[in-house]
């Protein structure tokens, strides 16, 4: 997956000088993450959704987002754009984007960078176009307000980019509307909006869950081309770990607003450690090893609501390793390579039996 | 596109409200005599049809004064009325809704305070009230009104703008770096116009009753202004002899606030047809 790239994202450079894609019109910066969180909480009033979230993404960079409904993939993605509802409590120790300190930015600032140097897909095509104006005007009205590009030079920047995300005749959807267009012609038209302005951070939730299987290859396979073209850090969120194994350089495992588990993609799939990550993985129907007479794997429960202050394993009640000291705060473990999973069990647990 | 009932009803509203606007407009033009003349030794003249001549097709009032003509520049006055008070309703009720229902909360709160202090106060009378206080006037009656018929604007703005408020295109527009100012006006108002639209037929037809009750009550625009309302309220006291002098103007505003009707209906459904509703 990673050959296509001649930047290793996920090793520090710190010496010799690593080949980089040519891209016109960036200057070449010292390598620094273009994503960098450290312990982001939020809470919306007695819930907190997202407890201590730490993630760095690098340029070239895909990093997924794993985890089943309500753990706290979008809320993160969300506190990130700075688009929290009304009500959400943000704190975090380190919040930066690139050179900009998120969570010093004002609201004026935030929007300057949204739309602009990081840019969001959502996960509803079919809704995420205000269905009073044409595909055109929509993505003139981004380029106009960042870059105060003329009407007809945004036009033309805009067929562009349609044509980019393969959609043909963009001159001819540029004038349609958005109830003219199918799902994933939407889908591809909001990838073409969010990369108009050239972003270095592109967000991506769960962009390919409301598509047609086959749709979701094809724009699957065109977000990896971009990423490719363009150098995007990409953080892209779902929950369904067939598009993990295609995309991902990195794995960040999300249970109950806690990243329990960290691995480059291969590590995470050769030797996923802790008990939800494996308990994920034996959900998978794998062709030709899956038995009829035996069930496929299942984790009993629910995410649980998380109340401030909750201590111990948020995933004591559904494990089926669990003993009392997980009541107790959980240990960060560190393997090899980046690969860190928060659990007391030893990293080879279950494998000697 | 389908061609129903329904399409029928709005397009003969729309020829109704169309018409009535074209008269207003081309007033002048169209009416035979000076609406103000009076002619006393021609007075309570019968329309053509009940017996008159082709000199007053709808007959004269007590003062012998041309009623067609006064007919047609009444429209003036209630086409007025009906537009100038929906322009100032709808622009508080909008300003009103779309903030409480964009931004909730405390704001939410005050505006929704707002308004059912304003259901509160019993219409007529604040009108009537403040038409004995600062005497009548065509400027009067619009800005009462207008500051009066807001609150359909208003809770229809605020549900429609939280409808609106929670889609996807609103938190794709805030991530593409778009301003309050711009989600409130580009992107909420025009999801929410084709409500509006309705809200404002509605209270056009409203207001034009109003003013016409207000004139009756010799409280709305002051004589010799050719209003409907007026000149029913002036015809009252000859009704047994001379029944058309209520009829015309009665007539005309009945046909008027139908055709109203008829073109706000027909709105919401081809509209709401349109977004596939």
């Amino acid at each position: 997956m990673r050959s296509g790239l001649s930047v290793n994202p996920g090793l520090p450079v710190n010496s010799g000088l690593p080949v980089r894609p040519v891209l016109p019109e960036r200057p070449v910066l010292p390598e620094r993450p273009v994503l960098e969180m450290a312990n982001l909480r939020v809470r919306f009033g007695q819930v907190a959704a997202v407890r201590g979230v730490s993630l760095r993404i690098e340029r070239g960079e895909t990093h997924c987002l794993v985890g089943e409904s309500g753990c706290g993939k979008s809320v993160t993605a969300l506190a990130v754009m700075g688009l929290l509802a009304r009500g959400a409590e943000r704190r975090t120790d380190v919040l930066r984007f690139q050179d900009h300190d998120l969570s010093l930015l004002t609201e004026r600032g935030m929007a300057r960078l949204r739309g602009d140097r990081m840019a969001m897909i959502f996960q509803e095509p079919m809704t995420s176009l205000n269905p009073a104006y044409t595909v055109g005007s929509q993505m003139t009205e981004v380029l106009a307000r960042h870059r105060g590009t003329a009407r007809r030079a945004a036009r033309v920047r805009a067929a562009e980019l349609l044509a980019r995300v393969g959609i043909t005749a963009p001159e001819l959807r540029l004038g349609q509307y958005p109830h003219q267009l199918s799902g994933g012609l939407r889908q591809r038209v909001m990838i073409a909006m969010a990369l108009l302005c050239d972003p270095d951070l592109l967000i991506a939730d769960e962009p390919t869950t409301a598509l047609d299987v086959t749709v979701q290859a094809q724009i699957l396979r065109l977000l990896q081309r971009l990423q490719r073209e363009l150098g995007l850090a990409l953080l892209l969120i779902t929950h369904d770990l067939g598009i993990v194994a295609r995309m991902a350089h990195r794995v960040s495992v999300m249970y109950a607003g806690e990243v329990v588990e960290s691995a480059p993609v291969r590590a995470l799939f050769a030797a996923p450690t802790h008990p939800y990550t494996r308990g994920l993985l034996d959900c998978i129907p794998v062709p030709g090893a899956a038995r009829r007479d035996v069930p496929l794997g299942s984790i009993p429960g629910v995410v649980p609501r998380m109340v401030p202050g909750f201590a111990g394993c948020a995933f004591r009640d559904r494990c089926g390793q669990a003993m009392a000291a997980c009541a107790e705060a959980v240990p960060l473990r560190r393997i090899a390579d980046g690969h860190a999973y928060l659990c007391r069990l030893a990293e080879d647990w279950g494998k000697a039996a | 596109m389908r061609f129903s009932a329904r399409h029928l009803a709005a397009l003969l509203g729309a020829a109704i409200v169309g018409g009535t606007l074209a008269v207003a407009i081309m007033a002048p033009l169209l009416a035979p005599h000076d609406p103000y003349a009076q002619d006393l030794m021609r007075r309570l003249v019968p329309p053509e049809w009940l017996g008159g001549t082709s000199l007053n097709p709808f007959g004269t009032d007590q003062l012998g004064r041309d009623y067609l003509s006064r007919l047609i520049f009444g429209a003036r006055i209630s086409m007025l009325i009906g537009i100038l008070t929906v322009v100032t309703s709808g622009t508080i009720g909008v300003t009103l809704g779309v903030l409480g229902g964009y931004f909730g909360g405390r704001v939410d709160d005050a505006v929704m305070f707002v308004i059912t202090a304003r259901l509160s106060i019993p219409l007529i009378l604040v009108a009537l009230t403040v038409v004995a206080l600062v005497g009548s006037s065509l400027a009067v009656v619009v800005a009462t009104l207008g500051l009066l018929l807001w609150d359909r604007f208003a809770v229809v703005a605020r549900t429609t703008t939280m409808q609106v408020r929670n889609l996807d295109y609103i938190a794709a527009a805030r991530a593409a770096g778009a301003s309050r100012t711009h989600i409130l006006l580009r992107e909420v108002l025009p999801n929410i116009v084709s409500h509006l639209l309705v809200v404002a037929t509605l209270e056009m037809a409203l207001a034009i009753l109003l003013e016409a009750a207000l004139s009756f009550l010799g409280l709305g625009v002051p004589p010799p202004l050719p209003s409907w309302g007026l000149m029913i309220a002036e015809g009252k006291d000859y009704m047994f002899f001379s029944p058309w002098v209520i009829m015309v103007p009665g007539v005309a505003l009945f046909v008027l606030v139908l055709g109203i009707n008829l073109l706000g209906d027909g709105l919401r459904g081809l509209l709401g047809a349109e977004r596939g509703q």
